[in-house]
């Protein structure tokens, strides 16, 4: 029993078993209240109408020249026999002298005052047995008369049978209410848990708002604690983004003085082993301070995403400033990066994050694509109110099993050794685009060589 | 039927039935039946022959020892228990149901008890089977041009006022040797006060005093009385001399008596007394009624008069007690005997 109340469980069993039990408990209660109050009633009004047979003999008793004239009156059994088939016994006695009646008729020893009953086995029946007591006196001085009017208990004892029943079926009924309201109290109960755990688990995974579904005043400080854990996880969240901003941030200008310094020192080296140490140094550098902007740029759309400034924004003039911008690092690898087709697509969105998540694309691209390799850039309709923009290379294309696990955060392809890369830039574009209602598509074309394509709803 | 003396009878079973005083007894059915019941009764044999002579046919293998005795004899042979007897047929009310008060009868329950009306049963012990009337014989030759009284008060005016022709010729029950005869009395004393004028009134024209209806009816016929009164209508109705009387319900009240049967405790076959009982109530009853019997006591009964029936009940009781009877007897004695 212990166990079982200090089990955690289900709340709703437990609130359904307390109120079972206590159901079943008020139930028996009734029962045996009902019964025992029946019981009495009916005990009283035999005991009422014994009495007023034994006081109608009483009455009937005259003392004429001084001896004692007891003249039963007709009714005075007559009234016995009104209720139920009852055998009737009855006993005279004056002063302890048995005068008429039924002698064997147990007779109270000590009674006070001048009425008292008693219950008691007479003939092989139960009887109950009134007596009345009146002085009197006759002619040989005073003494006491004594009527005793019994009745056998058949008739009681089937009422009370019936009424027993009776108490039962109503015990039961009261039971089986109990336990159908029991079961809505329950279910009522625990309807504000369950919708709370509803609107919880329908969230999305970076939905950090407060709970705002109302709830009972009991669970409020749940809430109001659930809400203040939301709250700080927030705040320790965009704490650590900020911080990881602010080291990306911090790391990057000390990271640009080492390379120029470094350009300067190659110049001077004239050994060819110390040349190629201080290009794979630079080669590092150049790494590490991409690493660090793409932080930034996570942290950014993160920071960003929360509260999306949008504005419409032409795909091809977006298309066409990224590609100007990053023409002089692909020629440094001598890549060929070109515009293609640009249909005149619009689409809603933050301006700083869409170029963010283009230039990251791009930069996946010219990464994976060998020297003198190719690169298109251009937008087309995707149907259906999309509007695409399309990154293809000539690439070696990504690895054949589902190319969709590249997206997650400093995940790399298997064909990507030997090249420096954090593994942010796709997971910063998808991010992006997921922010803005999109997708980011991720194939590989029929002639070899990647594409990516950047889904968005048009306007 | 073999209908056996009352002299034979008292010869052939006095040693056995010790003290028991029988007026008349009757042997039914097969003399190598297997089962035998022995019925204590105070109704005459041709009275209840047909009920029984139904069920010794329907049983087939059943004899039945039939004894009348007085209903005083009943209730002390069962009191005393003298002898084993089956069941007990009365027509003294009181005295049955102060038989099954005091624990002296079985319960039986059963479809035909079942179906009784409830002032036919009591206590599932005693059951009650003909309702029998209380009646005034009178004898038409005796009374020649007076005019025939319908209730008491005319039968007090008719009394009082032929002395010379009623004088030794008013027959009743002699209530201290008659339980029938005494639960009248009460019933009749109960119901009004004129029973104790009438009582009053026979009593100054020396009334005769009877054990038994028949007795009473019989001396009608032969001419000794000019009125009985308080006989039971049953029987003379149930006789074939009836054009020498007539038979009448006082129209103010008319006493009903209830014959009533039980089991004694003493039953020694239980089995078939509880059978001879249904049998005795499916002969008697109909759907919950009484069959009406077809005389003319039936059909009057239904003009006018008032008929109580005697309930069943612990009331009954009452006259019993020592103290009230004694001075009902003394009452009445010193009414009727002047």
């Amino acid at each position: 029993m212990v166990s079982w109340f200090s089990n955690p469980g289900s709340i709703r069993q437990r609130l359904l078993g307390f109120l079972l039990v206590g159901a079943a408990a008020m139930a028996i209660l009734l029962y045996f209240i009902v019964r025992s109050v029946a019981g009495q009633l009916a005990q009283e009004s035999q005991d009422n109408i014994l009495t007023a047979s034994a006081y109608s003999v009483v009455d009937s008793t005259r003392v004429r020249s001084g001896e004692l004239i007891v003249d039963i009156p007709y009714f005075a059994f007559s009234m016995l026999g009104n209720l139920s088939d009852e055998r009737v016994f009855y006993s005279i006695r004056l002063g302890g002298e048995f005068l008429s009646g039924y002698e064997e008729l147990p007779s109270l020893e000590n009674i006070d005052g001048e009425l008292a009953f008693q219950s008691a086995e007479f003939l092989g029946q139960d009887v109950r047995i009134a007596t009345a007591r009146r002085p009197i006196s006759l002619s040989e001085g005073s003494s006491v008369l004594e009527v005793s009017i019994a009745q056998t208990r058949q008739g009681l004892s089937d009422t009370l049978a019936r009424i027993s029943g009776l108490a039962a079926a109503l015990g039961l009924v009261f039971f089986m209410v109990a336990a159908v309201l029991a079961t809505l109290i329950a279910n009522t109960t625990i309807r504000p848990i369950d919708r709370l755990t509803a609107s919880l688990s329908r969230r999305g995974p970076r939905d950090l708002r407060p709970v705002t579904t109302p709830v009972p005043v009991e669970m409020e400080p749940l809430v109001t604690s659930l809400n203040g854990f939301i709250g700080r996880l927030k705040t320790s969240l965009s704490r650590s983004e900020d911080f990881i901003a602010e080291a990306a941030h911090r790391l990057r200008t000390p990271l640009a003085l080492v390379r120029t310094q470094a350009d300067i020192t190659i110049r001077r080296m004239e050994r060819d082993e110390n040349r190629k140490a201080m290009r794979d140094m630079i080669t590092a550098i150049d790494e590490t301070s991409r690493t660090a902007g793409q932080l930034l740029d996570h942290a950014m759309v993160s920071l960003r995403a929360d509260d999306l400034e949008t504005e419409k924004i032409a795909l091809p003039v977006l298309v066409r400033d990224t590609v100007e911008r990053m023409t002089p690092t692909a020629e440094l690898k001598d890549l060929d990066l070109e515009i293609g087709t640009l249909a005149d697509m619009s689409v809603r969105g933050d301006l700083i994050l869409l170029q963010s998540a283009l230039e990251n694309v791009v930069d996946n691209a010219m990464k994976y694509t060998p020297i003198g390799g190719q690169i298109v850039v251009g937008v087309s309709e995707g149907g259906l109110g999309l509007a695409l923009i399309a990154v293809s290379d000539n690439g070696p294309g990504f690895p054949k099993p589902g190319a969709e696990p590249l997206t997650d955060r400093f995940a790399r392809g298997t064909n990507a050794e030997g090249i420096v890369g954090s593994g942010l830039g796709l997971t910063i574009a998808q991010d992006v685009l997921r922010v803005h209602g999109g997708a980011l598509n991720l194939t590989n074309t029929e002639g070899g060589g990647a594409c990516v394509e950047l889904v968005l709803p048009s306007v | 039927m073999r209908r056996i003396g009352f002299a034979l009878c008292l010869i052939l079973f006095a040693g056995q039935v010790f003290a028991l005083q029988i007026e008349d007894r009757a042997q039914f059915g097969p003399d190598d039946a297997s089962q035998s019941l022995t019925i204590i009764s105070t109704a005459d044999i041709s009275f209840i022959s047909p009920l029984i002579e139904s069920f010794v046919a329907e049983t087939q293998d059943v004899s039945i020892d039939y004894i009348v005795a007085s209903s005083a004899e009943l209730m002390r042979a069962l009191e005393e228990e003298v002898q084993p007897f089956d069941i007990a047929i009365s027509s003294a009310m009181d005295l049955q149901v102060k038989l099954a008060n005091d624990g002296r009868a079985r319960t039986h329950r059963s479809d035909a008890t079942r179906a009784l009306p409830d002032w036919a049963i009591w206590n599932d012990m005693v059951f009650a089977f003909t309702q029998e009337p209380a009646a005034i014989v009178l004898s038409r030759a005796a009374f020649g041009e007076l005019p025939i009284p319908e209730n008491r008060q005319q039968l007090i005016t008719t009394l009082r006022n032929n002395p010379e022709v009623f004088r030794g010729r008013v027959g009743t029950y002699d209530v201290r040797d008659s339980g029938l005869g005494y639960l009248f009395a009460t019933q009749d004393a109960r119901s009004s006060e004129t029973y104790w004028r009438l009582t009053e009134v026979m009593g100054s024209l020396d009334a005769k005093l009877y054990c038994c209806s028949s007795d009473m009816i019989d001396e009608v016929v032969r001419g000794e009385l000019a009125i009985a009164y308080n006989v039971l209508g049953s029987y003379a109705e149930g006789r074939s001399d009836q054009s020498a009387f007539t038979t009448i319900l006082p129209s103010d009240f008319t006493t009903v008596m209830l014959r009533s049967a039980l089991i004694p405790q003493s039953s020694q076959n239980p089995a078939y007394s509880e059978q001879f009982i249904d049998h005795l109530l499916d002969q008697s009853f109909e759907g919950g009624a009484l069959r009406v019997p077809e005389n003319a006591l039936g059909t009057r009964a239904q003009d006018g008069v008032d008929l109580r029936p005697i309930e069943l009940g612990p009331a009954l009781l009452v006259y019993l007690d020592r103290f009230k009877n004694r001075s009902f007897i003394e009452e009445w004695e010193s009414a009727i005997l002047r």
